[in-house]
C-alpha cells in the first residue's frame, strides 16, 4: 500500500470485567483500509463485531479494557485523550447505526443537529451551515428537504430516519465510515435504496467503509472486502468474490448456506450444530471447533494460523487449503 | 433501547448444563440486594428499628408516661436519661422506643391497605375496557389535584382527629397514586406478547390476570408501596405535629416534636431529636425502595 | 397433497381448512379526545384467501401491509369490522358455527421471539402448561408430562429446561418454547408471525427444519407470516403478497417467484440483494417509503408508486382476479377491457 491506509487496526482486543467473570469480546482484530475502500464484516450476535466496531471510536462504557493498536489517517488514537477523541468523532470518524430513532436526538430538528456538528467540528457560521445541512439532506435524496431542515425525527419515516442519519454522519466528509447493521431494521425496498446511496457517496467522496452485519445479501451489495467474524476474531477474510465462493472456513460455509441463497425450496437446512460459544469460557484452540464438522483434535488444541489461500485471501483454519482444493 | 452498557454487552449463553440451578427472577432480585451494600445498611437499620418497636418495654428504660416536674428537660448524656428528658420530665429515649411503634404502625397500614385496595381498582382500570378506565381514572385524577398534605388535613379536619382516624385518612390519600401506578403497569404489561399468547390460548380471563399479568405488576408495586411508607411516616408525624393525628400523652413523634418547640432555646438537641427518627425512618424505607428498584431492574441480553 | 385428515376432521379432504372472506379492519387514527378524527388507518381493507388442509401458505408484505393485523383478526384477538373467517367448513362466531374459544383449541399462534413473549415469571414448564390447564382443564401433573413431551418434541431436554425462566434462555431456545407452547392445545393450524424473523440465520436455519418436521409429524397446516422473502419461498406452497392492508397477488410459490405479475411483487423480489459481487444492483426498483395506512390513495394503492400508474387506477380499485389456474393479480393491466392501456396485452410474469 503506497499511502497512509485510511485505518489501521492490530491486535485490537477488547475485555469485559463483570463482577465474576471476564468477557473476551474482541479476541485480536487486525485489517488495514485504503481510502475508498469497504470492508463487509460478517458476523451473528455474540461475535464481537458491534463491538469492534465501537471500540474503534472509543465509544465503550469504562468497565472494559481495550488493547491493541488504532492508527486512524496516520494518526495513533489507541491513548488519544477523550477531548483529542470529541475531536475525531463525527469530524474523521463517524458512525451510522442500526436503529435511526435512538441514535438521532428527538429534541433537536435534523437541521439544528447537523448545523451544530458543523459548526462544532468545522468551525463555519451558522448560515454556511444551514446551506451545507440543506446540501446534505438533498444529496441523501429526502424529498422536500428545505422543509425537513426543521422537522424533528418523529416526524419523518424509518428510511427518511436512516437518511436523515448518513447525511448528518457525513456533514464533516469523514475519513472512515463506521456502520452497525443501518439496514437492518428496515423493509426490504427500503434496505436496497439505502445500500445503493451508501455505495454513491462512498464512491463520491472517497471513504473508507467498515460495514458490520449479519445479512449476507447486504454485504455483498456493499463490500469490497469480506471479514468473517466468529467469537471476537477474524476467521476468515478476503476479496468478497474469493470469501463467497471459496469460503475456505468451515464456519463461512454454515453462514452462506443459512441465508438460504441457492437452497432447493423446502429442502432440509444445513445448520451449524451446537450454540453460540460462550466468551466467557473461550475454548482453548479454534473457537469454531467444537460446533465445526471437520474439525481434528489439532483443532482443539491450538488456534489455528492464518492460511493464505489466495491474492489477499486469508483463513483461520488448519484445513483451509484442503478445502479450497477440494472446492476449486 | 436500554443503555449503552445493554447494547454493548455480548450475549452469554446461561450454562443449561444439567448441574446449573434455576435462577428464578425473584431469586436474582434477592441476590443482587444482599450485594448492594447501601441497601444491607439501610435494612439493617431498619431492622433495629422495628426490633426496638417490638421489644419496647424491653429497650425502654422509664416508663413513657411518667414525668417529673423535677427533671425537665435534661440534657443528652444525663446519667439513666441517656437522651436527655422533655418537657414534662419524661425519657426521650423511652418515649422514642415507643413512639416507634406508633409511628411504623401509621406509616406501614395505611400504606399496605390503600395498595390492597388502589391496586386492585389499578387491576381493573388496566384491564377494563375504555369506559371502566375512564370512570376509574378520572375520579384518580380529582384527587390527584389536592397537594397530599392538604387533603390529609382536611380529611382529618373532618373526621377527627385519633390514630384510627389518621390511618384512614392517610390511606385515602395514597390510594390514587397506587392506582396510577398500577393501572400504568398493568397496561403495559397487558400488551406484551405473552399475555396475547395466554389470551390466543383460550385461557378464561381470571387465570390470565392471575398467573400472567399479576405476578408482573406486583413488583412495581412493592417498590412504589416501599417509597410510600417512608412519606406515610412523616405525613402522619406531620398531623400529629399539627394536633390532628395521634393524641397526647402518647409519645409519637410528631406530638414529641411539637410539645418540644417551646424547648428548643433552651435544649436544641433534644428538642430535635424526635425530628431524626422521623428522618431516619423515613429515610431508610426510601433507600430500601430505591435499592429493591435497581435490585428488579435486570438487564439482559436481548 | 394427501395429507392424513385428523381426528377433529369436519369437511374432508377438499374442504380448505381456513378459508377467509373479506376480512375488514379500521383503527380510529389516535387523535386528541376533543378533536373526533375522522382519519382512520385501514390497517386491513378487504382480504380474502384460503388455505388447504396441510399446506403452507406464506404472506410476504412490508410495514404497514396489514399481515401482522390479519394474523390477530383470524384469531379474534382483533374484532374484525367485517368479512368471515371459516374454519374447516363452519363460520367463526356465526349461528351454527364454531365458536372462537374452540376455533382458538384448533388454530395456535406462534410468535416472534421477543424477551416478551414468554412470561418472565414463570418456568417453561409452566408456561407450556398454561394453556391446557386453564382452557381444557387439563389436571397440572398431566399438563406438566405433556409439557415434558413437547419439550422433547421442539428439541430441548425436559430435566434441564423444564424448571428454568426464559432469561435464562438464548434466542433459539426461547423460540422452541413459543412453538411448545403453540402446540401444547393440539392445534391443526399454526399461524407463525414472523416467528424465525429476530434470530440469527443459523438458528433460524434449525427452526425451519424444526417446522418442517412437527409439520410432517404431527399433520399441521402453517399459515407463515415473514417479510423475509427467501424464507417464504424456503418454507411455501402458496404465497400472498400484501400491500397496504390489500392482497396484491397470490399463487403457487414457483408462479409468484418465477412469474411475479403484479408491479409490486416484481418490485419486492428485484430489491432482493443480488448476491453476486459481480452483478450488483444499480437501481432500485422502488423510491420512498412505504406510504401510511392512514387515508390511503384511492382506487389501486400502489399506483402512486407504480411505473405504470394510469388514470383508471385512480378511479377504480382493481379486484383480484385469477389470470392462470390459481395465480391471482389485483392489476388492471392484467384484465382485459379494464380501461388500462396495456390491459390485456400482457400474460403473466411480464417485465
Amino acid at each position: 500500500m503506497t499511502e497512509t491506509p485510511a485505518i489501521d487496526v492490530e491486535n485490537l482486543a477488547v475485555r469485559f470485567q463483570q463482577r465474576d467473570r471476564t468477557i473476551h469480546a474482541v479476541n485480536g482484530v487486525s485489517f488495514r483500509l485504503a481510502r475508498g475502500e469497504v470492508l463487509g464484516i460478517l458476523g451473528e450476535s455474540g461475535s464481537g463485531k458491534t463491538v469492534a466496531l465501537r471500540s474503534l471510536m472509543r465509544l465503550l462504557p469504562h468497565n472494559c479494557g481495550i488493547a491493541g493498536r488504532v492508527v486512524l489517517d496516520g494518526e495513533d488514537v489507541t491513548a488519544a485523550s477523550e477531548s483529542r477523541l470529541e475531536e475525531l468523532r463525527g469530524n474523521r470518524i463517524a458512525m451510522i447505526f442500526q436503529e435511526p430513532a435512538t441514535a438521532l436526538d428527538p429534541v433537536f430538528t435534523i437541521g439544528q443537529q447537523i448545523i451544530e456538528t458543523l459548526v462544532r467540528h468545522l468551525g463555519m457560521p451558522r448560515r454556511d451551515a444551514r446551506r451545507r445541512a440543506l446540501e446534505w439532506l438533498e444529496r441523501v435524496q429526502i424529498p422536500s428537504a428545505r422543509r425537513r431542515l426543521d422537522s424533528y425525527p418523529h416526524e419523518m419515516s424509518g428510511g427518511m430516519r436512516q437518511r436523515a442519519m448518513i447525511a448528518l454522519a457525513l456533514s464533516c466528509s469523514p475519513t472512515v465510515l463506521l456502520a452497525d447493521e443501518p439496514t437492518t431494521a428496515l423493509d426490504v425496498t427500503v434496505q436496497i435504496q439505502i445500500l445503493l446511496l451508501l455505495r454513491e457517496l462512498q464512491r463520491e467522496l472517497g471513504m473508507a467503509v467498515i460495514f458490520v452485519t449479519h445479512d449476507v445479501g447486504a454485504a455483498v451489495e456493499v463490500s469490497d472486502r469480506l471479514a468473517v467474524m466468529y467469537a471476537g476474531r477474524f476467521v476468515e477474510t478476503g476479496a468478497v468474490r474469493d470469501v463467497l465462493r471459496k469460503r475456505a472456513h468451515p464456519y463461512t460455509e454454515g453462514l452462506l448456506a443459512a441465508n438460504l441463497h441457492g437452497v432447493e425450496p423446502g429442502s432440509r437446512l444445513m445448520t451449524i450444530a451446537g450454540a453460540p460459544p460462550n466468551l466467557a469460557a473461550l475454548p482453548p484452540g479454534c473457537s469454531f471447533a467444537p460446533r465445526c464438522a471437520y474439525a481434528l483434535p489439532l483443532c482443539g488444541e491450538t488456534m489455528p494460523a492464518p492460511v493464505i489461500c489466495g491474492d489477499g485471501h486469508v483463513a483461520r483454519c488448519w484445513r483451509a487449503e484442503e478445502r479450497i482444493k477440494v472446492a476449486a | 433501547m436500554a443503555d449503552v452498557s445493554t447494547i454493548l454487552q455480548p450475549i452469554i449463553l446461561p450454562d443449561t448444563s444439567a448441574g446449573a440451578e434455576p435462577r428464578s427472577y425473584w431469586s436474582t432480585v434477592g441476590e443482587r440486594l444482599v450485594h448492594d451494600r447501601i441497601t444491607l445498611a439501610v435494612g439493617a437499620v431498619l431492622l433495629c428499628v422495628i426490633l426496638l418497636a417490638i421489644f419496647a418495654p424491653w429497650a425502654a428504660t422509664h416508663d413513657p408516661l411518667q414525668g417529673s416536674v423535677l427533671r425537665r428537660l435534661k440534657p443528652v448524656g444525663t446519667p439513666g436519661f441517656f437522651l436527655g428528658t422533655d418537657e414534662i420530665g419524661r425519657d426521650i429515649w423511652s418515649r422514642l422506643v415507643y413512639g416507634g411503634r406508633l409511628s411504623l404502625i401509621c406509616g406501614v397500614t395505611p400504606v399496605a391497605l390503600a395498595t390492597l385496595i388502589g391496586g386492585t381498582l389499578g387491576l381493573v382500570a388496566g384491564i377494563g375496557g375504555r369506559v371502566v378506565n375512564m370512570a376509574i381514572m378520572r375520579v384518580v385524577d380529582v384527587f390527584y389535584a389536592f397537594p397530599s398534605v392538604l387533603l390529609a388535613i382536611a380529611i382529618c379536619g373532618v373526621i377527627g382527629a385519633g390514630i384510627g382516624n389518621t390511618m384512614l385518612s392517610l390511606m385515602i390519600v395514597f390510594t390514587p397514586p397506587i392506582v396510577r401506578v398500577t393501572e400504568s403497569l398493568t397496561a403495559q404489561v397487558k400488551n406484551r406478547d405473552f399475555v396475547e399468547a395466554a389470551r390466543a390460548s383460550a385461557a378464561p380471563l381470571h387465570a390470565i390476570i392471575r398467573h400472567q399479568i399479576l405476578p408482573n405488576v406486583l413488583g412495581g408495586m412493592l417498590v412504589y408501596a416501599t417509597s410510600l411508607v417512608g412519606i406515610s411516616i412523616i405525613l402522619s408525624a406531620g398531623l400529629s405535629f399539627l394536633g390532628l393525628g395521634v393524641t397526647p400523652p402518647n409519645p409519637e413523634w410528631g406530638l414529641m416534636l411539637n410539645a418540644l418547640r417551646q424547648a428548643i432555646f433552651v435544649n436544641p438537641i433534644v428538642a430535635a431529636l424526635p425530628g431524626l427518627a422521623i428522618v431516619l425512618t423515613s429515610l431508610c424505607f426510601n433507600l430500601l425502595s430505591d435499592g429493591l428498584r435497581s435490585a428488579m431492574d435486570i438487564k439482559l441480553p436481548s | 397433497m394427501n395429507v392424513p385428515l385428523s381426528s377433529d376432521d369436519r369437511g374432508g379432504t377438499a374442504q380448505p381448512l381456513l378459508i377467509v372472506r373479506d376480512l375488514k379492519k379500521h383503527f380510529p387514527a389516535k387523535g386528541s379526545f376533543w378533536r373526533l378524527s375522522r382519519d382512520k388507518v385501514q390497517a386491513v381493507d378487504g382480504v380474502s384467501f384460503s388455505v388447504a388442509k396441510g399446506q403452507t401458505v406464506g404472506v410476504v408484505g412490508e410495514s404497514g401491509c396489514g399481515k401482522s393485523t390479519t394474523a390477530r383478526l383470524l384469531l379474534h384477538l382483533i374484532e374484525p369490522d367485517a368479512g368471515e373467517v371459516i374454519f374447516d367448513g363452519e363460520g367463526v362466531g356465526a349461528p351454527g358455527g364454531i365458536g372462537v374459544r374452540d376455533l382458538r383449541l384448533q388454530m395456535q399462534m406462534v410468535f416472534q421471539d421477543s424477551y416478551s413473549s414468554l412470561n418472565p415469571r414463570a418456568t417453561i414448564a409452566d408456561i407450556i402448561a398454561f394453556g391446557p390447564r386453564m382452557a381444557k382443564k387439563v389436571p397440572s401433573r398431566q399438563a406438566h408430562d405433556r409439557a415434558g413431551g413437547l419439550l422433547e418434541q421442539v428439541g430441548l431436554q425436559p430435566s434441564l429446561f423444564a424448571r428454568r425462566y426464559p432469561h435464562e434462555l438464548s434466542g433459539g431456545q426461547r423460540q422452541r418454547i413459543n412453538i411448545a407452547r403453540a402446540l401444547a392445545l393440539e392445534p391443526r393450524m399454526l399461524i407463525l408471525d414472523e416467528a424465525v424473523s429476530a434470530l440469527d440465520k443459523s438458528v433460524e436455519a434449525q427452526i425451519l427444519n424444526l417446522l418442517a418436521d412437527l409439520r410432517r409429524d404431527l399433520g399441521l397446516t402453517y399459515l407463515f407470516i415473514s417479510h423475509d422473502l427467501n424464507v417464504v419461498r424456503h418454507v411455501s406452497d402458496r404465497v400472498v403478497v400484501m400491500y397496504l392492508g390489500r392482497i396484491v397477488e397470490a399463487g403457487d410459490v414457483g408462479a409468484i417467484f418465477r412469474r411475479p405479475s403484479h408491479p409490486y411483487t416484481q418490485a419486492l423480489l428485484r430489491a432482493m440483494p443480488s448476491m453476486d459481487p459481480d452483478r450488483r444492483t444499480e437501481a432500485s426498483p422502488l423510491t420512498g417509503d412505504p406510504p401510511n395506512p392512514i387515508n390511503p390513495p384511492s382506487g389501486c394503492r400502489f399506483r402512486t408508486r407504480c411505473a405504470f400508474a394510469e388514470e383508471v387506477c385512480a378511479r377504480v380499485s382493481p379486484a383480484l382476479d385469477d389470470i392462470a389456474g390459481g395465480h391471482q393479480v389485483a392489476c388492471h393491466m392484467m384484465v382485459p377491457g379494464s380501461g388500462h392501456s396495456r390491459a390485456g396485452t400482457i400474460c403473466a410474469g411480464h417485465d
